[in-house]
């Protein structure tokens, strides 16, 4: 019966719609994102997200990033539990002032070179939070920021492009 | 039946403010109605500050009766109820945070959100400068012979939101654990004050990213009560629609996401699926995957065509296909369940104590469930069922939620089926002076409460947005209890508490 089950599950039906237009630009894109890493890195991308005090919506797209549609983990982008182990912080969130000292303190656990990208509008300068008694403003208020990715949320195919935009920019050194 | 405040509140005539009773009452009746919060209809619903203000709001689950106290504290201060009734405490903590409001004689007086990082004191009330020194934080003693603790967080291992976890264990078993939140505090209370209704709307569809239908449907429903005028019929209907794909989408999340850290990736990569499938939907039908900014006071933004109808109709095909052989997976999965049977159990009287809503209350006994209690359109005219269980623990919150998918996609199509024609947006006007007005919804993880007070000029003055994690979060310390720390991901998931929407 398990067998069985676990057949019709995976296997592919015969009704499925062929990949959208959009389904495969994402795959082209994490498939370069990829490439992107192993040639700046020499290895995969090992990507560390922390909430500076999101409201959560960023990290259910960043989440979205390992379900079975976008998968960015078959290119060698890999979501790692500690900073120690990252080459990226994704950081999400107006950084509120009671996660700035968090949020200092992993990058300074982050080996270099190292980047960071803040994800969605809050990200950038606090979004509809700014300004606020609580609110220290955008990550880069913290800590220095590489790349910023809009949206809010921005959805797992902004977030890819973005990732990959970074990564394009070869030249671009990491902080040591 | 009489609602249990009856007996201890004065004669008065009620306040003429918005659907529900409010009172203005004095002190002797705030300390009786503490007192009698531990009867057995009586529930706290939410308690929150405001300038020289405190109030309560209460339901009797007897007759499903609302009411809002209010209380006058000329001196800053006023009977706590922490004291009496636990759900209270961390309510109360919050509200002197913000506004400077002394609970007398509550047994914790540490501060909640109020980490000594904002530069200032009681920014809501009299606000006063102070330096930022981030004083540690004195947690509660464990004593005893072999015990040891496990700092976590704030920031977590895997892509979830900031909270610290204090675990004391005696070898693997937890022998305490103590929650500190408020890392997430953006202070939108503060930002809503003074702010028009649009901006407002804004910040409570960011107040916590997975519910963001319900905050924004609860903040709408507020003012309309405020302003007691009704959003068009279609837009009530297009309202339901939203909220119960937005609890479909979240509770394939949570029971893949549960399953994961029963160490069980099948499950998640097929919810996973689903739950992506859900959001696709979405943005195909409303513009948005999680339907964000659509809802608004007066009605909804964006308008469903039969394309959207389509869209829809084929991702609930689609669940439906599909969904029942996880359910069978889930069911039969041996290992799994040994995992998830007897792990985490909550009381049904802790759960009915603290007024525990959605899928952890109701997998302890509790049948709250706001579109039943209140009956609020158009869920009266709809056939749903609300499962409860008994069991508490892990396991039955995961079929809690599955029996919830079950109910939802049938509420997905009875709604599609019976969608009125018309327009979707009414101005919801201005008040002729200041009005209040309250609502209280069902999203996915329970019963959103938002009050407000419209001033005159039609702005915001306070509003205030209580998350149904407020009386989950404790209950989540008390089922930890005796439970090995490797199981601490597990029960947490399946609380799958909010910290945004918590710590506002
Ligand atoms: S950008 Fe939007 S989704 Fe992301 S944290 Fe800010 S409000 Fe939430």
């Amino acid at each position: 019966m398990r067998k069985l089950l676990f057949e019709s599950l995976i296997k592919p039906t015969l009704t499925e719609a062929p990949p959208s237009p959009a389904d495969a630009a994402v795959e082209e894109l994490a498939k370069t994102l990829g490439k992107q890493a192993r040639r700046s890195l020499g290895r995969s991308l090992s990507i560390r997200e922390v909430d500076a005090g999101s409201c959560n919506g960023c990290e259910l797209e960043i989440h979205a990033l390992n379900n079975a549609f976008y998968d960015v983990e078959r290119f060698g982008i890999r979501f790692v539990a500690s900073p120690r182990h990252a080459d990226m912080l994704l950081v999400t969130g107006p950084v509120t002032k009671n996660m700035a000292e968090a949020l200092k303190r992993t990058y300074d656990a982050t080996p270099g070179p190292k980047w960071v990208v803040a994800v969605g509008d809050c990200g950038l300068d606090g979004g509809c939070f700014a300004g606020s008694y609580a609110v220290a403003g955008g990550v880069s208020a913290v800590i220095p920021v590489d790349l910023h990715i809009p949206g809010c949320p921005p959805s797992p195919s902004d977030i890819l492009a973005g990732l990959l935009a970074l990564l394009d920019e070869t030249n671009r050194p990491a902080r040591s | 039946m009489a609602a249990f405040w009856q007996d201890i509140l004065k004669d008065r005539e009620a306040e003429p403010h918005g659907g529900w009773q409010h009172h203005a009452i004095d002190e002797s009746e705030w300390t009786e109605t503490a007192e009698a919060l531990d009867g057995e209809t009586a529930v706290l619903l939410g308690l929150w500050g405001d300038r020289g203000t405190i109030r309560m709001a209460l339901l009797d689950e007897a007759t499903n009766d609302v009411v809002v106290l209010a209380l006058a504290c000329p001196d800053g201060t006023y009977p706590s109820i922490g004291k009496h009734h636990a759900p209270a405490q961390r309510l109360e903590r919050a509200a002197r945070d913000l506004f400077g409001l002394t609970p007398r004689d509550c047994p914790d007086p540490r501060p909640w959100f109020d980490h000594g990082r904002w530069d200032l004191r009681h920014p809501l009330g009299e606000a006063a400068a102070e330096p930022a020194d981030g004083a540690a934080y004195e947690f509660l003693a464990a004593e005893g012979e072999g015990l040891h603790q496990i700092p976590v967080g704030p920031v977590h291992a895997g892509i979830i939101e900031p909270g610290h976890f204090r675990f004391t264990a005696n070898g693997e078993t937890v022998v305490r654990l103590e929650e500190r939140l408020g890392y997430t505090h953006k202070g939108i209370e503060g930002l809503m004050a003074g702010a028009s209704l649009d901006r407002a709307a804004s910040l409570a569809a960011r107040t916590s990213g997975d519910s963001t239908v319900a905050y924004s449907l609860a903040f709408a429903r507020a003012v309309e009560d405020a302003l007691r005028v009704e959003a068009p019929p279609r837009a009530v209907w297009l309202r339901a629609l939203m909220a119960e794909i937005e609890r479909l989408a979240n509770h394939l999340g949570d029971i893949g996401a549960i399953c994961n850290d029963a160490a069980f990736a099948l499950m998640l990569a097929h919810c996973g699926v689903l739950r992506e499938r859900v959001l696709r939907a979405s943005e195909a039908a409303f513009g948005h995957r999680l339907m964000r900014d659509r809802i608004v006071p007066g009605g909804v933004t964006t308008d469903l065509d039969d394309e959207g109808i389509d869209t829809i109709g084929l991702m609930l095909g689609e669940i439906r296909r599909r969904f029942p052989a996880l359910v069978e997976l889930y069911d039969n999965t041996a290992s799994l369940q040994d995992r998830t049977v007897t792990t985490g159990s909550l009381s049904p009287a802790l759960a009915r104590r603290f007024g525990a809503g959605g899928f952890v209350g109701r997998a302890s006994g509790r049948a709250f469930d706001a579109r039943r209690a209140c009956a609020y359109a158009p869920y009266d005219t709809l056939s749903f069922e609300v499962p409860v269980l008994m069991a508490g623990d892990v396991d039955a919150r995961v079929w809690i939620r599955i029996r919830e998918v079950e109910q939802t996609l049938s509420l997905v199509e009875q709604i599609l089926d019976r969608m009125p024609a018309g327009p979707i947006l009414a101005e919801p006007g201005k008040p002729s002076g200041p009005r209040e007005g309250m609502a209280l919804v069902e999203g996915f993880r329970g019963d959103v409460l938002a009050w407000l007070r419209i001033d005159e000029d039609g702005h915001v003055g306070r509003c205030h947005l209580r998350d149904p994690s407020w009386f989950q979060w404790p209950l989540l310390e008390a089922v930890i209890e005796g439970n090995i720390v490797a199981d601490f991901p597990l029960c947490n998931k399946s609380f799958n508490c909010s910290y945004s929407g918590h710590d506002l």
